[in-house]
């Protein structure tokens, strides 16, 4: 799959699919500095939830973040993708936007911040009046103007791609949890994002559900997707990590490699945390 | 009684005429162009900025607050001392397409507000502007939930253009009203349009079951 120029979703630069393979990242996984944001901060009302948070993600990084509830890692993911805007900070893509929260946020940047990544949701928030294919093609046909025929084969090459071939024109409310979230992982990869964000995709799952969709992003990572994870499920993060950060109260407690975070945490916070999370009954 | 079963036989069509003719137009367009200003209105309402959304609230008020057949007499034998002489059709599209704006403004509203916040910011990360996820994501779904309230709006509405009658808009009960004060059968003719304003409903309802069955395709039932 051809490179797109970077900053641009429009047609002349998606690659066909035919021939190449539909879940292979738009960004080559080269470890060159994707996104860095510096010094986060956000507060709703008088609570504080980000305290100026640091965050580097090269290409083909898969980048986790763990840590308790109201830790803000969410928040963070949804800085990123320009669904919370931080009080301070700046968030700089590689190729633009460039955005600096101390001042207020142009429309234009907005979109930009937005245009660069994908989300994927813990309650995959599919459009329930379309069926699969058109939950698909909705952001590539509508905002992308990415011709429909077009549009409709890459989806159908990547639902195929992750077994829902068959589903294409079902309503997402005759799908279960993992199949509507597997179609939500897909919904994601249509637009083509430089960068992929997950947040808790997993914890809105029955627990027989969480493997196949666990399944779907791992090999999403291991053909080189960059992306942000925000999960619980701590197998996940070690095995398909390259940075875990571990957040508490607004703060990014430690980072590191997730064989040096799960088996020999520095941090006091890290340690009782994961015991909490891997020793619950102890 | 073989007399006043050949006088409701007579004047059955002529009735149904004009509730054809008179009565279904007149709720349609207003019903038509009072909803394009309700949505309008539910958006204002909606709105962050506290001017825009005080005008909705009043305009809301002012409708809401005042009698439909009030709001008619205003426009048509009030307006024209201003200077403004309006026609009785025109008077009585703009004046019940003025209350429809503002009931189903308020129905539009709720329904805006019952789809999840998840769907905008589904719509966003899509790359969506606030317009177009409007369009294409919260609108459809806002309109399955709004279609049994809307077509209570628009039953009332179809009862409540006999007021036009007063206004000279020859319409079901004006063509009753003439009926009656020609053959003095007054009880006769007036149940017949009550029948007839009934039979047109029953066609309603039953089209508005048919929309909910459409709209209910992609929800578990």
């Amino acid at each position: 799959m051809s490179q797109r120029e970077p900053g641009r979703r429009d047609d002349e630069h998606r690659a066909d699919v035919p021939g190449g393979d539909p879940l292979a990242p738009s960004e080559t996984p080269d470890d060159s500095v994707l996104l860095q944001a510096r010094g986060i901060r956000k507060s709703f009302g008088d609570n504080e939830v980000l305290r100026s948070i640091d965050l580097e993600v090269r290409r083909g990084e898969v980048v986790v973040l763990i840590g308790p509830s109201g830790s803000g890692k969410t928040t963070v993911l949804r800085s990123l993708n320009g669904l919370e805007t931080p009080d301070a900070g700046t968030i700089d893509f590689a190729g633009g936007p460039s955005l600096d929260f101390a001042a207020p946020i142009p429309k234009a940047s907005r979109f930009a911040l937005r245009d660069r990544s994908a989300m994927v949701f813990q309650q995959h928030n599919l459009f329930p009046h379309m069926t699969v294919i058109e939950n698909v093609i909705e952001g590539p046909v509508r905002v992308q103007r990415v011709p429909k025929a077009r549009a409709i084969a890459e989806a159908s090459a990547l639902l195929d791609r992750v077994g829902l071939a068959d589903k294409r024109d079902a309503y997402p409310f005759e799908l279960s949890g993992g199949q509507q979230q597997r179609v939500g992982i897909v919904r994601a990869l249509a637009l083509k994002p430089r960068l992929l964000l997950f947040d808790e995709p997993t914890s809105a799952l029955d627990p027989e559900l969480v493997g196949e969709v666990l399944q779907v992003i791992k090999e999403l990572a291991d053909e080189g997707w960059t992306m942000v994870v925000v999960t619980h499920e701590l197998s996940f993060a070690r095995q398909a990590a390259d940075e875990v950060l571990f957040m508490d109260g607004g703060v990014v407690v430690e980072r590191g490699a997730p064989a040096q975070i799960f088996t020999n945490p520095t941090e006091e916070r890290t340690r009782r945390f994961l015991d909490r999370i891997l020793r619950p009954l102890d | 009684m073989n007399e006043n079963l050949q006088l409701f036989l007579d004047s059955f069509w002529p009735i149904v005429l004009g509730g054809l003719t008179g009565t279904i137009p007149l709720a349609l367009a207003s019903f038509a162009i009072g909803l394009v200003l309700a949505l309008a209105v539910a958006l204002m309402r909606l709105s962050k900025n506290r001017v825009v959304s005080g005008i909705a609230r009043f305009y809301i008020s002012v409708i809401r607050g005042t009698p439909l057949l009030v709001q008619l007499f205003v426009i048509f034998y009030g307006m024209p001392t201003v200077g403004i002489v309006l026609d009785p059709w025109p008077s009585a599209i703009i004046a019940f397409s003025l209350n429809v704006g503002g009931y189903a403004a308020e129905v539009i509203r709720a329904a805006i507000l019952s789809v999840p916040k998840g769907q905008w910011e589904a719509g966003y990360t899509i790359g969506m502007s606030n317009g177009t996820a409007l369009r294409r994501i919260i609108l459809p779904q806002a309109a399955r939930v709004s279609v049994p309230p809307l077509s209570n709006t628009f039953i009332s509405l179809v009862k409540d253009t006999s007021l036009a009658s007063l206004i000279l808009v020859t319409e079901l009960f004006r063509v009753s009203q003439e009926i009656a004060a020609f053959s003095g059968q007054f009880m006769l003719i007036y149940l017949e349009a009550a029948l007839i304003y009934w039979l047109f409903c029953l066609v309603l309802s039953g089209g508005q079951s048919r929309l909910e069955k459409r709209l209910d395709r992609y929800v578990a039932t």
